[in-house]
């Protein structure tokens, strides 16, 4: 198995030396093979939002190392990282630049890991392409390529981001609870069309959520953190025969507490 | 009257360039930059120097337009490397300007009369041409003879020129580059996700737009025969009321036709303040207030009437809501909504 993603001792605190000093992550050592699907899960502030930063660029560790094929990239810059990392963020106005046409947002999409040149963005082969892999969300998006993207709503926004963050195969996908922010039956088309583009181009993903169902449903491996550490960590053959029961008995077993999430439990 | 009209027209479409130079910079990368008030003066005072010292004034003009490129992206390193706020960047550089341009110039205004400029040898040319007579013929013959313009080779040269400026506007903001500067302009967070350096975007984007206003300076300076180091003030102001009134008017469908909107933003502004100075009361000094009060309009009016018209709705909506009150499943959608804000 080859490695894609390697965290090796990652620490980070904030407002260090202040009477609010938190550790959000605490050494943190976890590693992805090519192929893996890993769901994290945990209560507020367990630090999986950090965990998110820390990876794409947006925060650097106090210590600790961020490999990602095989690179030390823990101090490369969010932008040149970028090239690599495919990303959904939670809200679904984050992903796409409103103002522009779905065909220039993909066009953008598409030189993610080129030199941005005086080239056309959108070409002729380049729209076909586009049109292509449109289709793919069933959504009808492939008839609507001029049409500005704040016209869409947050579902179809949220498809497009994700259909954006993916086409280009980058080496590992990062999911921010992408579905959180939508109504019940948006969360669950994005739910699966994730599963769908994850499987069509075999792509390397960790995805947070606050869903326990959808943690369990998605992916091959589950890791729980709280306080920022990983708490549990759950390989294929368990988590095929883990409830949301077990899970939340496992967090009480480990802590000694209930699990602190109104919105994990009501999820 | 129609030569005064016909001068606002011709000092309107030079002045356009400096208003798209404003779209790129207000509207494509959402940076309120105040350079231009600096940058315009840069242009007219280096094309002026060059050309007073001798240069081609065409060469000096090109020359104009990089030092406003320059000027441009310094007030972008500021922002983005110094981490200053957009519009204190924007300021700071105008007031160092100021000094600069002095310093270019030697003293506070620089006549070019009687000197060769890019305007007097496009009037040279066209009068071999022959257009003037064939246009001011029609003129004459449809009996506004009476105050014929001393040259349309100007006007015709600068429709070419803004409209070529246009078109490269247009053609770059659909490139692969453009495209990123747009994103920078309409969601950071975005086009960072998608490995755009946004400093280096807004570097260049404010690079860009300076040196369009720079050009226009230099444009003006020419055609007015002098730069002055207070030609610049209010400039800023005078670019996004063309911007304004261009979109209000001309409509912002897609990127062609805002850059088009704004070209004619730029051409009835300088007409409405041709006109509005013929009015007894109103003074040459009156102008920029004139300006500032039409910013302020348009700024304000749309999102007064929306609120009023969002005000109505919600005053709607909630007679009808107490209408139904007796009906219980009209409480169903409202619990729908509690539930989204909430998750």
């Amino acid at each position: 198995m080859r490695l894609v993603l390697h965290l090796n001792q990652i620490h980070r605190v904030f407002n260090e030396g202040t009477p609010d000093e938190k550790i959000a992550l605490d050494n943190i050592n976890l590693t992805l093979d090519k192929g893996d699907f890993v769901t994290v899960i945990g209560s507020n502030g367990a630090g999986k939002s950090t965990l998110m930063n820390i990876i794409s660029g947006v925060m650097l560790p106090d210590h600790g190392q961020v490999e990602l094929d095989g690179k030390d990239v823990t101090y490369m810059t969010e932008y040149n990282r970028s090239k690599m990392i495919g990303r959904v963020f939670q809200d679904p106005m984050a992903g796409t630049a409103p103002s522009m046409t779905i065909e220039e947002n993909l066009a953008i999409a598409y030189s993610r890991n080129k030199r941005r040149s005086l080239r056309l963005g959108v070409t002729k082969k380049r729209r076909e392409l586009f049109q292509e892999v449109l289709e793919s969300l069933h959504l009808g998006l492939e008839d609507r390529l001029n049409a500005k993207v704040g016209m869409l709503s947050g579902g179809e926004r949220q498809a497009l981001s994700l259909l954006m963050a993916t086409f280009t195969e980058p080496s590992i996908l990062l999911l921010d609870e992408h579905t959180a922010a939508l109504d019940p039956a948006r969360a669950e088309l994005i739910t699966n069309l994730t599963q769908e583009i994850v499987d069509k181009y075999h792509l390397t993903t960790l995805m947070v959520t606050h869903n326990m169902q959808q943690a369990l449903d998605l992916g091959n491996r589950l890791i729980m953190m709280d306080k920022g550490q990983i708490i549990l960590e759950v390989n294929e053959e368990q988590k095929a025969k883990l409830s949301i029961e077990d899970l939340l008995n496992e967090f009480q077993r480990i802590r000694g507490t209930k699990m602190a999430s109104d919105r994990a439990l009501l999820s | 009257m129609f030569t005064s009209i016909f001068g606002a027209f011709e000092s309107g479409i030079i002045y356009a360039i400096m208003a798209l130079g404003v779209y790129l910079s207000f509207r494509v990368l959402d940076f309120p930059d105040l350079t231009v008030d600096g940058s315009f003066v840069t242009g007219a005072a280096v094309a002026a120097i060059l050309i007073v010292n001798g240069a081609n004034p065409f060469a000096a003009t090109m020359v104009a337009m990089v030092a406003g490129f320059i000027a441009g992206c310094l007030t972008g390193i500021i922002h983005t490397v110094g981490k200053v706020n957009a519009l204190l960047s924007g300021i700071l550089l105008m007031i160092a300007l100021y000094s600069i341009n002095l310093r270019i110039m030697g003293k506070s205004n620089v006549p070019l009369l009687n000197t060769d400029t890019a305007m007097t040898a496009v009037r040279d040319f066209f009068d071999k041409t022959g257009i003037d007579g064939f246009f001011n013929g029609i003129l004459t013959a449809i009996g506004l003879g009476d105050s014929l313009p001393r040259t349309w080779g100007i006007l015709l040269f600068m429709i070419v020129v803004t409209l070529a400026i246009k078109f490269l506007t247009d053609a770059f903001l659909k490139t692969e580059l453009g495209l990123a500067i747009r994103a920078t302009g309409d969601n950071k967070r975005m086009i960072r996700s998608f490995s755009s350096n946004t400093n280096l975007m807004i570097i260049l984007g404010l690079g860009l737009s300076n040196a369009m206003v720079a050009f226009s300076g230099a444009l003006i300076a020419q055609q007015g025969g002098f730069a002055d180091v207070g030609m610049g003030i209010g400039m800023i102001i005078i670019g996004l009321a063309s911007v304004i009134i261009g979109e209000a008017l001309f409509g912002t469908k897609s990127i062609a036709r805002t850059t088009l909107a704004v070209i004619g933003g730029a051409i009835i502004y300088r007409i409405v303040v041709t006109l509005a100075l013929r009015v007894e009361f109103l003074e040459p000094g009156d102008m920029k207030l004139i300006t500032a009060i039409i910013v302020i309009l348009a700024l304000t009016a749309p999102k007064m009437i929306e609120s009023y018209k969002e005000k109505k709705r919600k005053v709607k909506r909630q007679l009808e809501n107490m209408q139904m009150v007796a009906v219980p499943s009209e409480g169903k959608g409202e619990a729908g909504a509690a539930l989204k804000s909430d998750s």
